[in-house]
This record gives structure tokens, sequence and C-alpha cells, in this order.
């Protein structure tokens, strides 16, 4: 039989039970469409994630007091001991490693701030000028923290943009003195960058030089030291040297934790590719279902068909002309179906979109690929079983009904 | 390429075998062959026994009818000898060729190539339309569309239905399906017509119109069986079998027909 008539009779004998073939095409459609949505909203999720550590900026290398990581963290608690804090020097002795180029000591806190009878209160960073270029920060007016020694401390600050359209509106807040807790500082500028980023508003908050905020806070200890690695290449030897030189100025107590940015997106990474690939497996488990289906019907149609196939084999229909009929008729309905599956899942990423416009919603091409394939394979594999059962159909038992 | 390739290789051997046989088989014509044909039937314990060893020679172009009483195993034979059912034993020979050695699928070629069936339901396919019942094995067989387009017009102008080339069959009357199934089941050009019962759906006049074509083709060339329960049907055949109980109870040619 010609290739062309085999697809013209399974695809008549498609369209003779639409019901049926609305049934099989929506399970295999629901499958499809399901990975579509489970992985995208995996990829999703890591690219969320990814983009939050990589808006920090580049080749970034973070010391944090503590160590974290091994079990010597409880122990240390049990013992009583705490870690040493990071301090200035700290900081400031990290940049002596020679893969290190710039380093921005942080430290955190929340303060009331208040002008023209407006108070309210903020999350307040203490920082120096470097902190701008690590992590690509942009003004929308007037300048960023001065250049100053570390330690020095100075009347200024620089205001997040929504900040500065809560307190001062149209008008340049430039040059105004506001309070932050029991001090007074001079807006010198204002962030053009918004957003979220590792949890922190940038729009929301007010930078003043880490010595100030060392007054401010009354308090030593910076939150973290943030430095930049020359090169992507250099940034393990950073760490180490990093590890290196605050061990040493902590009594060789090797109480800080570093990671490098690499690192945790690597770490990041993994983690949500699993999670998709995990979620694409749940979903492909529907694809299965939707094939099991594929043969429950198949084989309802055969019993159905049965006068029709004895006769097709009375007229001289060979074995595998009738299974070729049948599967072709399985292969049309799952490829009919992952392509509208396809379809119904691209609507269900685009609704995702507009109800989580945070989030950036792709399906994976592989998933998209894998679903397709899945659908296809489980509906042929699904479809051999009865196309066999009515290829072996006896042509006289099928025409006399028996 | 002999090595390369034997299944084809051995295709062309065992075709060229059953064309020398079919060149033997012109000559002495005994198109179909039995011996000692039984066919019997498991029905829970009870061994039924439908054909008790049939031995019968049928020439090429004879018109045979096949009579006996309901269960004496008329329906049972005609399958046999259309490659529709498998004998439990015995022989059979169509076309000289010897049929106990066919697999399923050398057993659809040759009902393709030798065979036309026709029943007493007609059997058509209610979707299609006549012409595409009528292309139906045909499109089985491979042929390319133009041909078959062609041979279905001459088929069903063969059976003065060419005007109703695009009605399904619920839009025929009983004759006229027969017909189309009559145009279906020589359109591969067969060597052996065979019918069962195929009037018995038929008013008289439609009948009869049914068995002139049939008639008709014989006339041609071709070798027609017919099973019928019909006594007028029965005699208008040259030569006439009565079975009884899987028994061939009479053999007896009038010459009528020939
Ligand atoms: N598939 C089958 N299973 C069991 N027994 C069968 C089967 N087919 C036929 N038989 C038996 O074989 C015998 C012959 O049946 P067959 O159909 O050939 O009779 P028939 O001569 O065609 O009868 P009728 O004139 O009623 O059509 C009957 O006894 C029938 O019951
Ligand atoms: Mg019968």
């Amino acid at each position: 039989m010609r290739a062309a008539d085999t697809a013209r009779l399974a695809a008549e004998s498609m369209l003779r039970y639409p019901l049926r073939t609305v049934m099989m095409l929506l399970a295999t459609s629901i499958g499809v469409a399901s990975v579509l949505a489970l992985t995208s909203l995996g990829e999703g999720a890591r690219r969320f994630v990814t983009g939050e550590f990589s808006s920090l900026g580049t080749n970034l290398v973070i010391v944090m007091p503590g160590k974290t990581e091994t079990s010597g963290g409880g122990l240390m608690l049990l013992a009583g001991e705490t870690p040493r804090d990071l301090t200035l020097e700290d900081a400031e002795a990290v940049l002596r490693s020679p893969y290190v180029s710039t380093v921005a000591p942080v430290m955190v806190g929340a303060a009331p701030i208040s002008w023209g009878g407006l108070e309210r209160e903020v999350p307040v960073l203490g920082s120096t000028r470097s902190l701008l270029g690590i992590r690509h920060w942009n003004m929308a007016i007037g300048d960023f923290l001065p250049k100053l020694d570390m330690d020095r401390a100075a009347p200024v600050c620089v205001l997040g943009g929504v900040l500065r359209r809560e307190f001062f509106g149209d008008q340049s807040p430039v040059g105004k003195w506001m309070r932050i807790g029991d001090r007074r500082c001079r807006v010198i500028g204002v962030l053009a960058t918004e957003g979220r980023s590792v949890g922190i508003d940038v729009g929301e908050i007010v930078v003043i030089p880490v010595a100030s905020g060392q007054a401010l806070f009354n308090s030593p200890s910076l939150f973290r030291i943030i430095a930049q690695a020359r090169s992507r290449e250099t940034m393990d030897k950073a760490k180490a040297d990093m590890i290196r030189i605050i061990k040493e100025r902590h009594y060789g107590e090797e109480d800080v934790t570093v990671i490098t940015q690499d690192a945790v997106l690597g770490t990041f990474d993994t983690i949500f590719n699993a999670l998709t690939m995990a979620l694409a497996g749940i979903a492909s488990i529907s694809l299965i279902v939707a094939g099991v289906l594929i043969m429950n019907v198949m084989l309802v149609a055969v019993s159905q068909r049965t006068e029709e196939i004895g006769l097709l084999k009375a007229l001289g229909a060979k074995r595998r002309q009738i299974i070729a009929l049948f599967l072709t008729e399985a292969g049309f309905l799952s490829v009919t179906g992952a392509v509208a599956g396809v379809m119904f899942g691209y609507t269900a990423v685009f609704i995702l979109r507009r109800v989580f416009p945070a989030l950036d919603f792709t399906p994976p091409l592989w998933a998209v690929g894998a679903a397709f394939g899945v659908a296809i394979v489980s509906g042929l594999l699904f479809g051999i079983l009865p196309a066999r059962r009515a290829a072996r159909l006896e042509p006289v038992a099928a025409l006399t009904g028996q | 390429m002999k090595a390369s390739r034997p299944a084809r290789q051995l295709y062309v051997i065992s075709s060229t075998e059953s064309l020398s046989d079919r060149a033997i088989a012109e000559t002495s014509k005994p198109i179909i062959e039995l011996k000692g044909l039984r066919r019997e039937f498991q029905v829970g314990d009870e061994l039924v026994h439908a054909l008790n060893g049939i031995d019968l020679q049928i020439t090429a172009g004879e018109y045979v009818s096949i009579m006996g009483p309901s269960g004496s195993g008329k329906s049972t034979l005609l399958y046999i000898l259309g490659l529709l059912d498998v004998p439990t034993a015995g022989g059979y020979r169509l076309a000289g060729v010897n049929t106990a050695q066919m697999n399923d699928d050398e057993r659809a070629s040759a009902r393709q190539r030798d065979i036309g069936f026709i029943f007493q339901s007609f059997h058509l396919v209610p979707r299609m339309s006549a012409a595409e019942n009528v292309e139906l094995p045909m499109t089985l067989a491979g042929v390319a569309p133009d041909e078959r387009r062609e041979r279905v017009k001459q088929a069903l102008e063969g059976v003065a239905l060419a005007d109703r080339a695009g009605h399904r069959p619920d839009q025929l009357s009983g004759g006229q399906r027969q017909r189309v199934a009559i145009a279906r089941a020589i359109v591969t050009q067969p060597k052996v017509l065979l019918a069962d019962e195929p009037t018995g759906n038929l008013d008289t006049a439609s009948g009869d119109e049914v068995l002139h074509i049939m008639e008709a083709l014989n006339q041609q060339g071709l070798t027609l069986i017919v099973v019928t329960h019909d006594p007028d049907v029965g005699e208008r055949a040259g030569r006439h079998i009565g079975l009884h109980d899987g028994d061939v109870a009479s053999d007896r040619v009038t010459g009528a027909g020939e």
C-alpha cells in the first residue's frame, strides 16, 4: 500500500470518531503542556535566583563572619566561642592580595530617617565609594559617597530612588540635610538603580560612609567584606589569599566564610537544573498515562472495527499493512496531541508570566523536545499492542462477527 | 547481490515457481483441487466436523453451484476455497499452488491476486462511496491512483452503476450494493469468483440482475462458484454439488452455463 493511502485511511478512521479522537488529543496535550509549564517554573526560579546573584556584580568574593560550612560551627557554639568580628582593618588588609582589585566593607542596620516632618525606618548601608563600582550601581542625581579613607566618617548620605520620591517628590534632595537616627547628614546623590537584589530593595536604602555607620550603630563589626577579583580566573586565588590574610589577622583562627560568586552561581544552577529535570520527569508520567489511554482506546477501536479489519484482510491486506494503519493512526493522534500540547503549554507559560512578572518563565528547549519525543514514542509504543491484535484477526472470524 | 539480498531472491524463486505452476495449470486447467479436505471446530468439549474429507476438482472457467441443508458446510468450504479459512487436514491446490505451505501474508497475496469474494450481507465499508469501496482492494495492492480511477470506472460500468459512483452504501438498494460488491471483487481481475448466498438478501428481480452479471463474467472465462439455498439459482449453474453433513452427497454436470 502507498504511504499516502495509509495516511489517508488512518486519518479517515481518526476523524470518524471525533469524541474519541478529541479525548486522546486532550490526554496527550495535557501531558505535554504540563511538562512545559512545570519545567518553565523550574527554569524561571533558576533564572530568578542566578539573576539576583549576578546582579550583585562580577567576579565577587564575599567574606562573612563566622564559619558556617563545617560541623565545627555547632561545636564552637557549644564551647561558647563566638567568632571574631570582621573589622575595617580586615577589609583594608584584604587589599594586600595582588589578586584583589577593590574592596568594599559593608555594614547594615536599620534607623529612622526624617526630613520636613516626614519620618520612616529604613535599611542603612555603611560602605565606601568602591561599592558603586562593585555593585554596578548608577547615579540619578549628584554623586555617590566621596573617596575617603575607610575609617573617615562624613555627614553625607545617598538616597534610594523610592525614598527620594517619598520625601522630596519631584524636588532635588541634593544639599538637603536629613536626620538619620541621632545624626544629621547632607544628601549628596540619588541612586538610579532600583529593584530587589538579594532581598534588599535598592530603591529604599540610605548609604552612608562605613565609619559613620559604625558610629551610628555604635559597633565596629562589618556585615560583609565584598572584594572584586582582578579576573574570573583569579577568583579562587583571591579567595585563598583572603582566607590566609584574615586567618593571620585573627590569630590563626579561620573564623570567616568566604564564598565566590561563581561557586554560588554554579551551585544554584545545579540545584535548579536538577529541580527542573525532576519536574519534567514527574510531568512525563502524565505522558505515559496518555500513552496507556491511547492503547486502551485503540484496543476498543480494534474490537469496534473487527468487521472492517476482517474485510480488509479478505481483500488482501497483509499483517503489516494493518499494523501500519493502526500505528499511523496512533502516530497522528500523538503528534497532533503533542503539537496542541506545546501550544497549550506556551499559553500557560504566557499566563504565568502575566501573573508573576518578576519571574522569567521560559520552558527550556530540551524540555519541549523531550515532551514532544516522549509523547510520540509512548503513543507509538502503546499503539503496537492494539495494532498487532488487529493484524492477527482471522478474516472469517472478523467478518462473521465471532 | 544474491548473498546480500537472500529474502528478495527467495521471493523471486517462489514467484517464478508459481508462474510455471500456473502455466501447467493453464494446460490441464484444474484451478481448484481438493484432497481429503477436513475442517473441524472445537466447540467446548465437542468436536464439530464441518467438512469430512472432501475430494473435488474444479476446472478453470466452470460455473458451479453448491447446495445443501443448513449446517452442511457450504460456507465453511467456500471460506477455505477463498483462503479466508484454513483446513484442519487435507490438501488444497489453487491454480496448481499448494496452499498448505502458505503463510498469512502469502495467503493475503493469493487472495488479492486470484480470488474475488461476494458475501450475502455485501460487507461494503459504510463510510466509503461505491467508487472508494471498489477502489479499496487496489489501494491495498498499491496500484497507482490514476490506474485505480480508470479501473474503478470500468468495473462500475461493468455492473451498470457508473452513475452511482459517489453514493454511499446506505444510499443504494440491496441489489445495487451487491453489484458494487461484485465490482470490488472483480476489479483486481481474479481467476475465481466465490459467492456465498449472493442473492440471499435480495428480491427476485435484483437477484436476477446480480446473477446475470456474474454469469456474464463466467462467460468471459472467470471460474464461478455460488453457494445457495435457492434451487432456481442453483439450477442455472453448469455443475451442481450437493453437500450433506460435510460430505459431497452429489455432483452432477448439466452442461448449462458452459
Ligand atoms: N467458527 C465456527 N465454530 C464452530 N462451529 C462452526 C464454526 N463455523 C461453522 N461451524 C459449524 O460447522 C458446520 C458447517 O457450518 P457452515 O456455516 O459451513 O454451514 P452452511 O452450510 O453454510 O449453513 P447455512 O446454509 O446455514 O449457511 C455447522 O455445524 C456449524 O455449526
Ligand atoms: Mg452458510
